[in-house]
């Protein structure tokens, strides 16, 4: 852990050596989901409603959506670049050291310019909050926050993905982008909204849902207490992801000089 | 301008090898679509009377936006000509016997038309498998079809003109890509790649139809669907010519300008 902390410090401080395009890194992306934001207020503005959801539950959706998603962005950013680090020969020099190597992978980079995505999530989750329409207890709070991190944890289970089909590909997989972008820029509504074959599909295979729409009901009151269990159900996800991780790893032929 | 075009089939052919990142982005814009329409179902099913469009002007939107994503977004840059500004290979280009603003614009046209043509026939025909209103139907007159392609070409033409203005700020800043995220950011929301602009107020909709945002793929799918017609057609299609002189003037002063203060380190 100390370890880490000393590799969170060395790449703040390179992030933020040219601190003027640091902030505009921010805000650019800051932007881009504040803009879509505004698509969201002016849609649910028009229609009162989307699907039967009030703006809060949309709020609640895309906070935890966006916070999750820039979460694991931010720490897990190492294996969005895992191409280069298996086709360079880089990971040759990961297996040689007496440490774990998803540890070591996620040391390699840090995304500092997602937490500002972090904030406008939080932001969003704040203000559904404020709006005062639901009313908070202590399960509801900790089933609030199991959502956003069990969410960054499912992100990351398809960032791991991503990195392992690289030993066999070399070359990063953009169809799994279809899964990442696809939660993170459509989850801003609740998973319903697109139908039940959508909506299953996100329960069983690919448990977002596990993280938004279900355990949203809970606190919504529309559903039993242990929908707020949920998120630590979709957890499951992390176990194929890390087994098909060992897999690549002890199959793993180096491909650099 | 012969060199000009040889380079310009050049990056085609090229562009066409990317088989496997073309399979890719087919099925991220078929998914997007497919996400899209069953979005605009549900609000429809909903309350059909406060939609902005017709359904089905905004379901053949949604499936020829995202059939020519490719060719179209905005932020289609490649990140070899901003490394080439950074790292000083720009000399190399600065070399050969052309001019760079033109080179480099035929290379990009050649980029977005070779991916979009990659790209855009497999998401045309699951538009048109699908069942009316959700999938792609042709509803507008042969008049309007042709204003559709004029308006298809100035809207590549003014994409284009905008990477060019990005690969002209690489001049200035030592890392663009703070810049040009707020550019994309707004690009995305002004054209209506996130919402189409029936959907905004007002006040916000005139603002963004006026910005050279809203000339960009905004007019073609407007025109395609049928929201945009008759008498509105020329004014749309005047605007997107003006941004195309504008910005394509604004390009070339930018990149001229920064060439003239460039200093290549290095041996």
């Amino acid at each position: 852990m100390k370890l880490y902390f000393r590799f969170f410090a060395i790449h703040i401080k390179s992030e933020l050596a040219y601190p003027g395009s640091f902030l505009l890194n921010c805000l650019g992306r800051f932007l881009y989901f504040a803009s879509i934001l505004l698509g969201c207020l002016l849609v649910t503005d028009r229609f009162g409603a989307v699907g039967g959801h009030s703006l809060d539950e949309i709020l609640l959706c895309f906070g935890v959506i966006l916070s999750a998603y820039s979460l694991a962005e931010c720490f897990a950013r190492g294996f969005d670049r895992f191409s280069a680090i298996v086709r360079e020969g880089q990971f040759d020099r990961l297996l040689a050291r007496p440490r774990g190597l998803v540890f070591q992978v996620i040391c390699q980079d840090l995304r500092l310019s997602a937490l500002g995505n972090v904030l406008l999530g939080f932001g969003m989750l704040a203000w559904a909050i404020l709006r005062g329409n639901i009313a908070w207890t202590l399960g509801k709070a900790l089933t609030l926050a199991a959502m956003v991190l069990c969410g960054a944890l499912l992100f990351f289970g398809v960032f791991l993905i991503y990195a392992t089909l690289c030993f066999f590909t070399l070359e990063g997989l953009e169809i799994l982008n279809i899964f990442t972008d696809g939660v993170k820029e459509h989850g801003r509504y609740p998973f319903d909204v697109y139908g039940k074959g959508v909506l299953w599909f996100l329960t069983a295979l690919l448990p977002f849902a596990l993280v938004q729409y279900w355990p949203l009901e809970y606190l919504m009151d529309r559903g039993p207490g242990w929908y707020g269990l949920l998120p630590l159900v979709s957890l499951w996800f992390l176990l194929p992801c890390y087994a098909l991780w060992r897999f690549g790893v002890r199959k793993y032929k180096s491909s650099g000089s | 301008m012969k060199k000009y075009l040889s380079f310009f089939r050049m990056r085609l052919i090229a562009g066409f090898q990317y088989r496997t990142a073309a399979w890719a982005g087919i099925s991220t814009q078929a998914v997007w679509g497919l996400l899209y329409v069953l979005l605009y179902r549900a609000l429809y099913l909903a309350a059909p009377e406060r939609l902005p469009m017709e359904i089905q002007a905004l379901c053949s939107y949604v499936w020829v936006q995202q059939a020519f994503f490719s060719g179209w977004n905005p932020y289609a840059w490649e990140g070899e000509l901003f490394s080439a500004v950074q790292t000083g290979t720009v000399a190399y280009e600065l070399l050969r016997p052309a001019d760079l603003y033109t080179m480099w614009t035929a290379r990009t046209l050649a980029l977005r038309l070779s991916r979009g043509a990659l790209r855009f026939p497999p998401i045309i025909l699951l538009g048109l498998l699908l069942p009316a209103p959700y999938g792609l139907r042709l509803t507008i007159g042969p008049a309007a079809c042709g204003a559709f392609l004029l308006s298809f070409l100035l809207t590549l033409f003014l994409c284009c003109c905008l990477t060019m203005l990005c690969y002209g700020l690489t001049f200035y800043a030592t890392d663009p890509k703070g810049i040009i995220s707020i550019f994309a950011a707004l690009s995305e929301f002004l054209s209506g790649g996130a919402l189409p602009l029936p959907f905004f107020p007002p006040l916000l909709r005139r603002v963004a139809e006026l910005s050279p945002f809203g000339s960009l793929q905004n007019v073609p799918l407007r025109i395609f669907g049928g929201d945009i017609a008759g008498a509105a057609i020329l004014p749309a299609l005047a605007l997107q010519l003006f941004w195309c002189v504008v910005l394509a003037a604004a390009g070339y002063a930018l990149l001229q300008r920064g060439l003239r203060r460039t200093v290549i380190a290095g041996g």
